[in-house]
């Protein structure tokens, strides 16, 4: 089957709440009853038709191309099928997502991936601040799921994080994986300052050894464990690069000991 | 009773009885195939027969670097009961006394299946609060600090309600030493085929048994029809010149994996022949009322 294509006209004047675009809920709709879907996030009304141009097809698979940093919530709660998006998306893209797969050639802006449950997100450009993060009074935040991201990431990365997998290929700002509350985040390229900041449990691997430790992480030597060929086994499913970090011992920090302690960074030895 | 004669090995007309058990199966790894066969060879030791030993086990089979979850050599063992319970029983402390304390040991499920047994699920408080819980993907592992590292175990392996108990071959010879070299045939055959295991020493028993005894309270005993130092004495099933009997038992977690082994070991002792191995193969049944399986030796003649 061909896939359902929208091409964004040009850049909105308006911010745009792209949520109502998953399969799920495209599924037996029509093409003008796919046009007439109020994106708006003001008071000026905008329907997809004023901005888009819509090529039906099947909504298990939706391309968006020509995006830009105006189109929110792409993915929302998206709970199968595939979209896959052609340029730069704004904030909180797949958020709530339980299944199935987003892709988005380009860089995503803060919130991606936020309280995501399972599914596949990858991000060939830039992540913004909180990937993966709870969103306002939310006590966790992602809960399941992978996330790639090839480029780098904003502050605060996996920030709450119950469960799933988050892989950075570039770099990450600071705090990344603060308040984990467990889940696996690694970090390819450097970290920004104080990695892990009160995180509960959790597992994060950094291949920046001159990275910033909080005093708080406490040095429990260096080994040879199953569970990193285990992680390493799983994430070479999705990066070789990230994978590689794990081939040779690593020396682990446990921590933060400012709460918890029973999470765990590692750094190559 | 008819019999067929191949290769002049006399098969008789009749079959293997058997009957419907729950299975389970782990992965066990470890840094050497000599420690996982370590590990594997201890958890299923005592493990003979579900009447005396709660439960049969064995080892299916090695697993090479590609066939495991962690990349090391491993051993898959099959472990067989007759209830879901007394499964998850055996299954926990043998892994618990046998595995976890076996030097870069791991666990993982060996099996597939809808219902579950529970494993690291089952372990992990010999953490003591610092074992870890990790899920990649769909896989659920627990980390449990030990002295040289860390014992990692799955959370949960499959049980499947198909699996098959009881499938025999009984080889009967004219000397004590041929029948063991007919038996070392057929065992090494079986040995092959996946699905199913020998839970019996070195996959021979030489005391098989009747039900009930003269004596109030014992279950079963010696199955005197089959002793040859009775003959004469007793009503044998045995021919003249027969000196010994040894018998193969065979559980596998499908009705057709226990077929194939049955058929694997009948083949071996027909091509080993009667100067060197055993001159009968036969096997043991109830009448055919108890167990719902039955294989039938001329099904599986070479």
């Amino acid at each position: 089957m061909k896939p359902l294509v929208v091409t964004l006209r040009g850049r909105p004047d308006q911010r745009l709440d792209l949520a109502p675009l998953v399969p799920h809920r495209l599924a037996g709709m029509t093409a003008a009853e796919i046009e007439r879907i109020a994106l708006q996030t003001t008071r000026k009304r905008v329907l997809l038709a004023d901005v888009f141009r819509l090529r039906m097809g099947d909504a298990a698979q939706i391309r968006i191309e020509a995006s830009c940093d105006r189109l929110d919530r792409i993915g929302h709660e998206m709970t199968a099928g595939e979209i896959v998006v052609e340029g730069d998306v704004g904030a909180r893209a797949g958020r709530l997502m339980t299944d199935g797969r987003l892709t988005i050639h380009g860089s995503a802006g803060p919130w991606a991936a936020s309280g995501m449950n399972g599914g596949t997100i990858e991000i060939f450009g830039h992540a913004g601040e909180r990937l993966g993060g709870p969103g306002p009074g939310e006590i966790a935040g992602m809960r399941g799921g992978v996330v790639l991201v090839h480029g780098e990431v904003g502050e605060r990365a996996g920030d709450r994080m119950r469960r799933g997998t988050i892989v950075v290929e570039g770099d990450a700002g600071a705090y990344a994986g603060s308040r984990m509350i467990a889940g696996t985040l690694v970090v390819v390229g450097r970290s920004g300052p104080l990695p892990g900041y009160l995180m509960r449990r959790g597992t994060i691997v950094l291949g920046d050894k001159a990275v910033a430790l909080s005093p708080t992480f406490i040095d429990c030597g260096v080994h040879d464990l199953i569970a990193a060929r285990l992680m390493a086994g799983f994430i070479g499913g999705y990066s070789a690069r990230a994978a590689k970090l794990f081939s040779r011992p690593l020396r682990r920090f446990a921590g933060d000991m400012a709460t918890l302690g029973k999470g765990e960074i590692f750094l190559r030895a | 009773m008819r019999a067929l004669t191949v290769k002049g090995v006399r098969i008789d007309d009749t079959f293997a009885e058997a009957f419907g058990m729950r299975a389970t199966a782990v992965i066990i790894t470890a840094d050497s195939i000599r420690w996982a066969r370590q590990a594997a060879l201890t958890m299923t030791g005592f493990a003979t027969s579900v009447i005396g030993c709660g439960c049969e086990a064995g080892i299916d089979g090695e697993l090479t670097v590609t066939q495991t979850p962690d990349r090391r050599p491993g051993v898959r063992v099959l472990l067989f009961a007759v209830s879901t319970a007394e499964l998850q029983k055996q299954l926990q402390t043998r892994v618990a006394q046998c595995v976890l304390t076996s030097p870069s040991s791991a666990c993982y499920a060996g099996l597939k299946g809808e219902e579950t047994l529970r494993l690291g699920n089952a372990l992990r408080y010999f953490g003591d609060g610092w074992q870890i819980s990790k899920r990649l993907g769909g896989t659920h592992y627990w980390r449990i600090p030990v002295m040289d590292g860390e014992f990692v175990c799955e959370a949960t392996t499959g049980l499947t309600k198909q699996a098959v108990g009881g499938g025999n071959l009984l080889i009967m010879g004219r000397t004590a030493q041929a029948t063991l070299a007919a038996a070392e045939a057929a065992t090494a055959a079986i040995a092959k085929v996946p699905g199913a295991i020998m839970p019996f020493p070195g996959g021979i028993v030489r005391s098989g048994s009747k039900v009930g005894s003269k004596y109030k309270g014992v279950p079963a005993s010696t199955n005197h029809a089959f002793c040859p130092t009775l003959r004469g004495a007793v009503e044998t099933a045995l021919d003249p010149d027969a000196a010994c009997v040894l018998e193969i038992v065979i559980d596998g977690l499908t009705p057709e994996a226990v077929a194939a082994a049955m058929g694997a070991g009948v083949a071996a002792v027909v091509k080993l022949g009667p100067r060197r191995g055993a001159m009968r193969i036969s096997a043991g049944n109830y009448g055919g009322k108890l167990g719902p399986h039955h294989y039938h030796l001329r099904d599986l003649v070479p």
